[in-house]
């Protein structure tokens, strides 16, 4: 599946876009944060805080517990400042 | 006996480049007879942010997220009021202070529904759609943080 960050994930993150293959036991938004947040220092610095971290799922916001399978892009970003 | 046909047109943009409000408002009302009111908010870049002065604001979005969710917000705002038409032109990129940022324009019959149209859509712009600011100062960058006023706002909103 293809992830997205933006702003200070992006930043953290040190990339843009990606495309991911997570094992069959990540399966849900919150397993996904936490399984990225085993990869590498970078994840975990732009997760610490996970609770902050807003998710879209196919360009719609979804909560934490959101089922992730069948999802073609997958969205993490901070609290939106738009306006 | 004929009635008046009303319809809604809906224009969204998102897009680099500025924003004349009088002629969004003059292509928003042309040839029509059944406006009554326009309504027009716009969020313009201020020099000072919780007194650190700024120089320079930043505004990054998610292509496409951010026309799908301002869009689902002025069809619920259509579906809630009687509106005539709305605008609403986001702009990205990196603007100085006194520049224009965002404009939103709601006409409807009567200036009611156009006044809360208005407040509706940017509570929602500002809480919902994906853009995100960040801001230059004299002491470095730093992303803006989301507000719990900005959250208070929309809310208030949703129906009970």
């Amino acid at each position: 599946m293809k992830v997205k960050y933006f702003a200070w994930v992006r930043e953290r993150v040190g990339k843009a876009e990606e495309i991911i293959e997570p094992p069959a036991t990540v399966r849900t938004v919150e397993e996904l944060i936490a399984w990225l947040s085993g990869q590498s220092e970078a994840y975990a610095y732009a997760f610490e805080k996970p609770k902050v971290i807003r998710t879209a799922i196919d360009h719609a916001h979804v909560k934490a517990d959101a089922a992730i399978s069948g999802a073609r892009e997958i969205a993490f970003f901070p609290p939106m400042t738009g306006g | 006996m004929t009635s008046a046909v009303t319809t809604c047109p809906v224009a969204i943009r998102i897009q680099e480049d500025d924003f004349d409000i009088a002629r969004e408002i003059a292509v928003l009302t042309k040839s029509r007879t059944d406006i009554g009111a326009v309504v027009s908010f716009s969020g313009i870049c201020r020099a000072d942010e919780d007194s650190s002065k700024i120089a320079a604001l930043t505004l990054e979005h998610y292509p496409g997220m951010a026309e799908e969710e301002i869009k689902r917000h002025v069809d619920e705002a259509i579906s809630r009021w009687p509106l005539n038409g709305v605008t609403v032109i986001h702009r990205v990129g990196r603007f100085m202070p006194g520049q224009n940022i965002v404009l939103v324009l709601t006409a409807s019959q009567h200036r009611r529904a156009a006044f809360e149209a208005a407040e509706f859509l940017m509570d929602y712009l500002k809480t919902s759609a994906p853009f995100w600011k960040k801001e230059e100062s004299a002491t470095g960058t730093g992303w803006v943080e989301a507000h719990a006023r900005d959250d208070e706002a929309a809310a208030r909103w949703t129906k009970s």
